[in-house]
C-alpha cells in the first residue's frame, strides 16, 4: 500500500494587514499597536500557510452604565462601569488586547460629550481604541466624525458603517487618519460592496476591518458562520475585495439572548445562570475565532480568559 | 468520491467501444435526450442508473463503487435509540449541508460511585430548542479499575442510550462486551499492541471498533484500521490520538480532506474525539469533523449550548428554517388582545413565541413572509418593510380577528412607524422592545382593555 500524502491547499491570496492603534514613535500615545490579517491559509492550519498575528481580543465597554446588559455581566464588571476611564483600564486588566467604546443612547449623548469621554478612555489605557456609535445613522455621524479629530494620531477605528450610512464616517476617518469597521447584513456579496464603496471614497482597504455579523449561538450563529467561512475562502482565492480581516461582536450577540440574562422562570434544563451565560459567549465566539475572526468583542472578563487560552493554543504550532 | 458527469458519460453506451452497446447510444430509453444529459443528471443525483437498460456490467461496478459514501456510515444501537455517524459529503456547510450529526457522549469510570446515576442524568436530560428536543446520544463508560462489567450493566440499566466501551485489555474489552449484550456499543480501542485479540472481539460482537494511535501519525493509523479491516472488521473508527486544539484541527481536517477529495477510501471512517471538559473543544469537533465526541462530565449549563450549537452547524443551509406566515394565537386571545408582528424565521418566531406563551398573557402574533429572515436581516434586505407588513395585516386575517387597530412592531424595526402610519390609515404602531426577552414586561405596561 502506498503511504498517503497529506494534501495542502495552494491558495493564491493572502488577507491584508491591518494595524490599530499608533505609538509615539507614529504620532501616537498607544503603548502598543495591534496587527491583525496576514493569513495565506484557513484559520490555525499551520502545515499549510501562514498565520502572521493571533486573532485579538477586544472588550466592549459603554461610555455611561449599561441599562439593559444582564446581571450577570454588571456583576462581573462591579463599580467600573459608573466610569468608561475605569471600566478601561479594569477591561485592559481582564486581558484585552483593543478597547471597544460603544456609545449608548442618552439625552446628553452629543460631539463634546463624545469627544470628553473619547480623551478620558485613551488616557486611562494605552491600548488601541475602536469607538462604535449608538447605530443610529444621524447620531453615530454626528458624534463619530468630532471623536476622529479627537482621536487624531491614535489610529481608532470607526464603526459602523452600513451601505445606509457610511459617507460620513469614512469621510471622517479621512480627514483624521483613522480606519472603519464596515458592517454588512450576513451576507458576501453585500459585505464586497461595502468594501468597494468605501474604497471607491478614498479609504484604503489596509484601514477597514469588515463585519460581516454574527448571530448568536441558536440565534442564527450558522448563518453568520458559514458567511464567514465563505468570505475567508474568497479571500484565499484572490478576490481582493474580501481580503479584509474580520471583526464580530459575539459578546453583544450572546449576552442579548434570554439564555445569558434571565436567571429567573427558565427550564432547568437550562443549567447554571452565570456558567451558561459565560458558556454562550464563549461558544458563540470560539465557533467564530475558528472561521476566520480576526478580532472579537467580548464582554464578560471569563469569557475573555477562556478564549485567550484557546487562541494561543489554537497558536501552538 | 463522487464522479463527475463527463466521468460518467465515459461509462454510458453513448461511449462504449462494444458496438453492440454503442448502438443505443443517445436511446432516450432512460428518459433523457442524450447519454450526456443522463451522465449529468445521473451526477447531480437526480436520475438512478437503473434507468439505463444498456448500461454494461463492468461500468455498472465503477459506478456503484463511486456512490459508496466516502465516509462510511457507523451505527452504535441501544435500547430503543441509535446513532449513525459519517456518510459525510463537504468540508464546508455552505457547500451543501453536513448530514449526520456527531454523537455526544459523557464518560464515566467503572471505578466512579455514581457511574448510573451520572448515566441516568445524561440519559433523562432534553432541552427543547425551536420547537426540538435536543438530547445527548450517549456514555461512554471506561474501564479505571473496579468491576468493568458491572458498571457497563449498572449503565445499561441506567440508560438507554448507546454505549462506548473505553479500554484497551481485551480481557475486559470482552467483559464489557458481553454485559452489553443486546446493544451495538463502540468499542475503543484498537492500538498497534493489541490490534488482533480487540479485531476479534468486534467482528465475534460485532461492534464497530476505534482504532488508535497515539501520536496522530495518519500513515500508522491507516496502517492499523487496515489490519483490522483485514481481520474482519468493516465499522471502523478512527483516533489519531490527539486531545489538543491545533493538531487535532489540523489532522480531522486532513483526513475530511483525504477522504472526500483524494478519495482515499483507507481513511474513510468517522472520527472519534476526547474533548475532556473543554467547551469550546467540544464546540471545534462539532464544527470541524468529529463523529463521536466524549465530554469528561456532565452539566446542563454545558450540555445547553453545545446541544445548541451541534444543531446549528447541521442545519441544512439549503432551507432557510421558516414558519409558514400568519396570525398565531398565543394563550387563547381574546379580539381586544394585543396585536404583535414579527418575522418568519423560526428561530425569531420561536423566540417571540415562547416569551409570550410563557407570560401567560394573551395575544396575537402575526408572522409575516420575510422569506426566512430574522427582523434585522429581513429589514436590511427589504423583506421586512412597511409596505409588506401592511399587506400581512391586510392578508393574514388580522382585521377580522381583531376589533382594534394596534399594531407592536418589533424595536429594531422602529423606523417604520411613520411609514406604517401612512400604509394604513387609522392605526396606532406601537413601537415594542428589541428583544422577545423583554416583551412581557412591554405588554404588562401597555396592555389595553378587552
Amino acid at each position: 500500500m502506498p503511504a498517503i500524502e497529506i494534501p495542502k491547499e495552494k491558495w493564491s491570496g493572502q488577507v491584508k494587514e491591518v494595524t490599530l492603534g499608533a505609538t509615539a514613535a507614529d504620532g501616537g500615545t498607544r503603548v502598543k499597536t495591534v496587527t491583525i490579517g496576514g493569513e495565506t491559509t484557513l484559520p490555525f492550519l499551520h502545515f499549510e500557510g501562514q498565520m502572521p498575528h493571533r486573532p485579538v481580543i477586544a472588550i466592549e465597554i459603554m461610555d455611561r452604565p449599561p441599562a439593559d446588559w444582564s446581571p450577570v455581566l454588571l456583576e462581573a464588571w462591579g463599580d467600573a462601569v459608573q466610569n468608561p476611564a475605569d471600566w478601561a483600564k479594569a477591561a485592559e486588566a481582564a486581558g484585552a488586547e483593543i478597547i471597544v467604546l460603544h456609545f449608548s443612547l442618552g439625552p446628553d449623548l452629543s460631539a463634546d460629550y463624545a469627544q470628553k469621554i473619547v480623551r478620558a478612555v485613551l488616557a486611562a489605557t494605552g491600548l488601541p481604541l475602536i469607538v462604535f456609535g449608538p447605530g443610529q445613522a444621524d447620531l453615530d455621524n454626528e458624534i463619530l466624525v468630532p471623536v476622529a479629530e479627537a482621536a487624531k494620531g491614535e489610529n481608532i477605528a470607526l464603526g459602523v458603517c452600513e451601505d445606509k450610512n457610511y459617507r460620513t464616517i469614512v469621510a471622517g476617518a479621512l480627514a483624521h487618519g483613522q480606519l472603519v469597521v464596515a458592517r454588512t447584513a450576513m451576507d458576501v456579496n453585500l459585505a464586497k460592496q461595502l468594501n468597494i464603496l468605501i474604497s471607491d471614497m478614498g479609504l484604503p482597504l489596509e484601514r477597514i476591518l469588515m463585519d460581516p455579523t454574527t448571530g448568536a449561538l441558536g440565534y442564527g450563529m450558522e448563518y453568520g458562520y458559514s458567511v464567514m467561512e465563505r468570505l475567508r475562502l474568497a479571500a484565499l482565492q484572490g478576490d481582493g475585495m474580501t481580503q479584509l480581516p474580520m471583526i464580530v461582536t459575539p459578546g453583544e450577540e450572546a449576552w442579548r439572548t434570554k439564555e445569558a440574562r434571565a436567571g429567573e422562570g427558565i427550564p432547568a434544563a437550562w443549567g447554571d445562570w452565570v456558567e451558561r451565560g459565560i458558556n454562550w459567549e464563549t461558544l458563540t465566539a470560539g465557533t467564530l475565532v475558528e472561521s476566520g475572526a480576526d478580532v472579537v468583542v467580548l464582554r464578560h472578563p471569563e469569557s475573555v480568559k477562556r478564549i485567550d487560552a484557546m487562541i494561543n493554543a489554537l497558536m501552538n504550532n | 468520491m463522487a464522479l463527475s458527469g463527463l466521468q460518467i458519460y465515459k461509462l454510458l453506451p453513448g461511449s462504449s467501444k462494444n458496438p453492440a452497446v454503442k448502438k443505443h447510444a443517445n436511446c432516450k430509453a432512460c428518459g433523457f435526450p442524450t447519454c450526456l444529459a443522463f451522465a449529468m443528471k445521473l451526477s447531480q443525483k437526480q436520475a438512478e442508473l437503473t434507468q439505463c437498460p444498456y448500461v454494461e456490467d463492468e461500468a455498472k461496478a465503477k459506478l456503484e463503487a463511486s456512490a459508496a459514501p466516502p465516509i462510511r456510515l457507523i451505527t452504535v444501537a441501544a435500547n430503543g435509540s441509535k446513532l449513525a455517524v459519517g456518510n459525510e459529503t463537504v468540508l464546508f456547510r455552505h457547500e451543501k449541508t453536513f448530514y449526520h450529526q456527531p454523537g455526544l457522549f459523557v464518560r464515566v469510570k467503572a471505578s466512579q460511585a455514581d457511574a448510573a446515576a451520572v448515566a441516568k442524568a445524561v440519559n433523562d436530560y432534553s432541552v427543547e430548542y425551536v420547537g426540538m428536543d435536543l438530547t445527548l446520544d450517549g456514555i461512554a463508560v471506561e474501564a479505571d479499575g473496579g468491576d468493568f462489567a458491572a458498571a457497563v450493566s449498572a449503565v445499561k440499566g441506567a440508560s438507554s442510550l448507546p454505549l462506548v466501551l473505553l479500554t484497551e485489555d481485551p480481557a475486559l474489552a470482552e467483559a464489557g462486551l458481553k454485559a452489553a449484550e443486546g446493544l451495538t456499543p463502540l468499542l475503543w480501542a484498537a492500538t498497534p499492541d493489541n490490534w488482533e485479540a480487540m479485531a476479534k472481539l468486534a467482528a465475534r460482537y460485532k461492534a464497530p471498533l476505534a482504532v488508535r494511535v497515539d501520536d496522530g501519525d495518519i500513515n500508522r493509523l491507516v496502517d492499523l484500521a487496515e489490519k483490522v479491516k483485514a481481520a474482519g472488521v468493516e465499522d471502523i473508527v478512527l483516533d489519531p490520538g490527539l486531545r489538543d486544539y491545533v493538531t487535532s484541527l489540523a489532522v480531522f481536517t486532513q483526513l475530511r480532506r483525504l477522504a472526500l477529495k483524494k478519495n482515499e477510501r483507507r481513511v474513510g471512517y468517522p472520527l472519534i474525539a476526547f474533548a475532556g471538559d473543554d467547551l469550546a473543544l467540544a464546540g471545534q469537533h462539532i464544527a470541524k469533523y468529529a463523529g463521536f465526541i466524549v465530554l469528561d462530565s456532565f452539566s446542563p449549563g454545558t450540555a445547553y449550548p453545545l446541544l445548541v450549537m451541534r444543531a446549528n452547524i447541521f442545519t441544512d443551509p439549503q432551507k432557510p428554517i421558516q414558519v409558514q406566515p400568519g396570525l398565531y394565537e398565543i394563550n387563547h386571545p381574546q379580539p381586544g388582545d394585543p396585536l404583535m408582528v414579527t418575522t418568519n424565521f423560526s428561530i425569531t418566531y420561536f423566540a417571540v413565541a415562547n416569551e409570550l406563551e410563557s407570560s401567560g398573557l394573551p395575544g396575537w402574533l402575526m408572522v409575516a413572509d420575510a422569506e426566512g429572515m430574522s427582523v434585522l436581516t429581513a429589514w436590511a434586505a427589504g423583506k421586512f418593510d412597511a409596505e409588506r407588513i401592511a399587506k400581512s395585516v391586510k392578508t393574514l386575517g388580522a382585521t377580522e380577528k381583531v376589533n382594534h387597530q394596534s399594531l407592536i412592531i418589533p424595536g429594531h424595526v422602529a423606523v417604520l412607524m411613520g411609514e406604517l402610519e401612512e400604509e394604513l390609515p387609522g392605526w396606532k404602531i406601537m413601537v415594542g422592545p428589541r428583544e422577545a426577552v423583554d416583551l412581557p414586561a412591554f405588554l404588562k405596561m401597555v396592555r389595553q382593555p378587552a
